[in-house]
């Protein structure tokens, strides 16, 4: 208790500079609270432009989450559990995106993808499909920019899962491909689902690579993130501010649902 | 029809040498400190890790042969596993764990579920079907373990210290229980284990290993009775010196000569219990032909008695009453007589 009261007596030189760095982060957010048109929402949430985008949104960022998990778990297995050549250069290349300005992303996959690109001129030559400015690329702009997240979470699990069960599970004569789906994949199915959730969010609010790649249609490359965006440029601040606290309530719900594994509280 | 195995591994600071041999049927328990080498040497057997050199064969056919580059991964090997602290799959039922290795090998849900719950009733669990592994107590969860390793009919059974897991006031019912399981298995079995009473009640055959080598080997009372270093002699309670026999004297390599009741001759080891040793602060008198002047490195509590170390030409552990420390005012750094009746003494060729 005295070792706790003793810890109140904060310097000035640390007090100041947190508050301001509490500010710096809250007031925003507060900011929006006050400025939200609360008699005008709902009407605003029921509009055509706003649920057009929310149905964009919960679609492409559940289907991106999809993808990051059928491609995203085997990349982390093959990170926590082989002894694959150049391991840390692989783990290196797929956590880039964590880092990367998000428009360089869409920028590379147009590249990439575009009528002209390496693979995208191939599909449109054979297939006579172009992906870019499609809610396809809306997906694959979320994936490219969210993946990553799960990937650090499943191996993260997949490190700290004890090995030896999957060793009792050979010797019961289980292939590695059964040990898999039936002991280690439950085992690290909670870090699973944090990577998922992490996932999703991050791909609900992708900007800069799905405006890039995709552009800004509506009904079918314009999701939450660009619509407030879009309004606030038309001078229609209400519709950005609404827009806004939605995305900020599913945040805080995710950071909620998750204040456990994260931010370990107590 | 058993287990023949040439076992040799370095790894790290371990170098592994261990040849083995178990007949079906047979329980042989493999004895020694941490890091001697048991828990890799199931591993090796269990084809987790790979030998070096050397060859493990099965029921006449090869698992492991380096030289003929022959490794048979552990899932064709049929040879089960139980560790210490019995790795149940945690997302899975009792019963679901039983069945696993008979699901794994491709039998249908209804059939495998069926066996593992006739294989649960023989380990006294009805009714514990549905229960997940956190709910079992430790003895229930190493005989869930076991069922799932011999469902599968395993030809080689390893034990990797079973019982640790458990608290000392359950372990002996769990230990005799064991005992009985295992006998009723016709496989071969290898129980490692740190625990001398554990190696003894478990094992037909006991193997001590310290340092990557068996270093004795043989029936279980034998090994306790006749221990050949001073690990072992440890683990039993005796004293083990090592000499040179000359009709009924044996000489020290410190040079002092200890009496013996029998005649011997050439490199022996000479035993006795704690117990037998006399302490005293004089030279004793009387029929005690074997003292000598020591000093006390140690006390500690042992049981009801105090077992005191003293260092000197030969060098001894006592066990004494604390009546008799208080008496002899013993405290390390004080000097004491030790003296053993050579009827206490026992020899046998080093």
């Amino acid at each position: 208790m005295s070792r706790r009261t003793a810890d109140l007596r904060v310097p000035a030189g640390l007090l100041i500079p947190a508050a301001l760095g509490v500010a710096i982060l809250v007031l925003p957010m507060a900011g929006l609270m006050v400025r939200a048109p609360w008699r005008d929402l709902p009407a605003i949430l029921a509009s055509d432009e706003v649920l057009t985008a929310l149905r964009l949104s919960l679609v492409t960022a559940t289907v991106a989450t999809g993808v990051a998990l059928v491609c995203g778990v085997p990349v982390a297995w093959l990170l926590a559990r082989t002894a694959l050549p150049g391991r840390s250069v692989l783990r290196g290349l797929v956590t880039v995106p964590l880092v990367l300005p998000p428009v360089v992303g869409g920028v590379a996959l147009l590249m990439v993808f575009g009528r002209r690109g390496l693979v995208g001129g191939w599909l449109y030559d054979t297939f006579g499909i172009s992906l870019p400015f499609t809610t396809e690329a809306v997906v694959l702009a979320q994936v490219f920019v969210a993946m990553p997240f799960l990937i650090v979470a499943v191996e993260g699990a997949l490190r700290t899962a004890d090995r030896r069960y999957d060793d009792v599970a050979a010797t019961l004569g289980a292939t590695s491909w059964t040990t898999f789906r039936r002991v280690t994949l439950p085992a690290v199915a909670p870090g699973v689902l944090a990577g998922a959730v992490l996932c999703w969010a991050r791909a609900l609010g992708e900007f800069g690579a799905t405006v890039t790649f995709a552009g800004s249609f509506p009904g079918t490359t314009r999701t939450l993130p660009l619509e407030a965006y879009v309004a606030i440029n038309a001078g229609d601040s209400d519709v950005a501010v609404v827009l806004s606290l939605s995305m900020i309530a599913v945040s805080v719900t995710i950071l909620v649902g998750l204040r456990d594994r994260w931010i370990g509280a107590t | 029809m058993s287990l023949y195995a040439d076992l040799r591994l370095r790894r790290g600071d371990l170098e592994l040498r261990v040849a083995l041999a178990v007949a079906p049927g047979e329980v042989v328990a493999l004895l020694g400190p941490n890091g001697a080498g048991k828990s890799t040497a199931l591993q090796l057997l269990a084809g987790i890790l790979p030998l070096d050199a050397g060859r493990i064969e099965l029921d006449g056919v090869a698992l492991d042969d380096p030289a003929a580059g022959v490794h048979v991964p552990p899932r064709d090997r049929r040879v089960g596993m139980v560790v210490q602290d019995y790795l149940l799959f945690p997302k899975m039922s009792v019963l679901e764990n039983v069945a696993f290795g008979l699901r794994s090998r491709g039998m249908p849900r209804e059939r495998a579920r069926a066996e593992a719950g006739a294989w649960l009733a023989r380990m006294g669990l009805d009714g514990y079907e549905r229960r997940r592994p956190r709910e079992l107590s430790g003895g229930q969860a190493q005989r869930v373990a076991l069922a799932r390793a011999l469902i599968v009919e395993p030809r080689l059974l390893l034990l990797d210290e079973p019982l640790a897991a458990l608290d000392a006031g359950t372990r002996p019912a769990v230990r005799a229980e064991l005992r009985r399981h295992l006998a009723g298995y016709d496989g071969c079995t290898l129980v490692v284990t740190h625990d001398p009473l554990e190696a003894m009640v478990l094992g037909d055959r006991v193997v001590v290993l310290e340092r990557g080598r068996i270093v004795q080997h043989g029936p279980p009372a034998e090994v306790a009775r006749r221990p050949r270093t001073d690990y072992v002699a440890r683990l039993v309670g005796l004293n083990l010196l090592t000499g040179t026999a000359s009709g009924r004297t044996a000489e020290l390599p410190s040079g002092a000569v200890v009496a013996l009741a029998h005649d011997a001759t050439g490199p022996v080891h000479i035993a006795f219990p704690p117990v037998a040793v006399t302490l005293s602060p004089r030279r004793p008198e009387g029929s005690a032909r074997n003292a000598w002047p020591l000093v006390i490195a140690d006390l500690e509590a042992h049981g009801d008695l105090v077992r005191v170390t003293a260092d000197g030409a030969v060098p001894v552990l006592a066990d004494v009453t604390p009546l008799a420390v208080a008496d002899l005012g013993l405290e390390p750094g004080g000097q004491v007589w030790a003296s053993v009746k050579a009827s206490e003494i026992s020899v046998y060729p080093a």
